[in-house]
């Protein structure tokens, strides 16, 4: 299935948000998500499913003024 | 000292996190001026990469308040989902709302302000609004939930100072018990001083020392700045007048011509 994670083409086997984080590696990292513009919390991403064309953002802590 | 959302912060200085030349060297700003908050932002990360956990080990490190920022965001939607991240990753419930509305100044988009505004203080997020210092702007924006506000000296990494220091006055004598914070555009510590000098609660700042030729000292600098600022402010400075006075006794002078 292709998506777009933060930006780019992805192609996955993953149905559900938590799915691609796992394959994407991102383990216990600290991230937050959002699905399609919409934020997804941690607890819900195990029910999160995903759609061809889903455009995932997965953002983490960064320096800002 | 500035309560912000029943918080009483032990600075009056907010120092943003970027820009620095090392985590060492921005480690060794908090260190040297005491700030008592720093600002934060959200940003992409790849799978396996460590640089959010790493970044947050350090903020975690300086023992101070966090106040994730909005920062870029140009939509309500893209500053509303923004925030719901940063309140995640930061276990927050204060978030510094930035709706930009124009790319070359980076002010902010005042309708998009309200409205996320809006929107998240009825999230329940304790909302610092990046403003300008429009007196109805800022009169919507506590309509809206904003218990702060953050109205700009100048545009974002100018470093101009206080650009209409009539309008940052007046906003203190419409809003005299709301905490209020000049963020953006100062550069020197004389303008941080000018901003207490006006009763102002704080300031907001991070190009200022993270591109200054020793940040570290720079930070220090500012922090004192603000303390000579705040106590002239409390101190009730003379009023200006346009005749000389002397300030020396006229009577009991030697009768010499």
């Amino acid at each position: 299935m292709k998506i777009i994670v933060n930006g780019a083409p992805h192609d996955t086997t993953a149905t559900t948000l938590a799915g691609l984080l796992d394959e994407l590696g991102h383990g216990q990292s600290k991230i937050a998500t959002a699905v399609n513009e919409s934020f997804v919390a941690a607890t819900l991403r195990e029910k999160q499913a995903l759609n061809t064309g889903d455009r995932v953002e997965i953002v983490a802590p960064r320096q800002g003024g | 000292m500035p309560v912000f959302y029943d918080t009483k912060i032990a600075s009056r200085l907010m120092l943003g996190t970027a820009q620095y030349p090392s985590p060492a060297i921005l480690a060794e700003a908090f260190k040297r001026s005491g700030a008592g908050i720093a600002t934060v932002s959200v940003r992409r990360e790849a799978g396996g990469e460590r640089a959010g956990q790493d970044f947050w080990d350090l903020i975690a490190d300086l023992g101070v308040k966090v106040l994730p920022n909005t920062a870029g965001c140009h939509s309500v939607r893209e500053a509303v989902t923004t925030a719901q991240m940063a309140r995640e990753l930061f276990d927050t419930p204060w978030i510094k709302l930035e709706v930009i509305g124009h790319a070359d100044t980076l002010q902010p988009d005042p309708f998009g302000l309200v409205e996320a505004a809006r929107i998240l203080t009825e999230d329940e997020f304790q909302v610092f609004p990046y403003c300008t210092e429009d007196l109805v702007l800022c009169d919507r924006l506590i309509e809206a939930g904003c218990r702060v506000l953050m109205p700009w000296g100048a545009p974002i990494g100018t470093g101009l100072g206080l650009n209409n220091v009539y309008g940052l006055r007046s906003l203190r004598a419409h809003f005299p018990d709301v905490p209020l914070v000049v963020d953006a555009g100062l550069g020197l510590p004389s303008q941080a001083a000018q901003a207490m000098e006006l009763g102002y609660d704080a300031v907001l700042l991070n190009t200022a020392v993270a591109k200054a030729g020793d940040p570290a000292a720079m930070a220090e600098g500012f922090a004192r700045a603000l303390e000579a600022g705040r106590l002239a402010f409390e101190a009730d400075p003379m009023e200006p007048r346009d005749m000389a006075a002397p300030s020396t006794p006229i009577l009991g002078k030697a009768f010499l011509a």
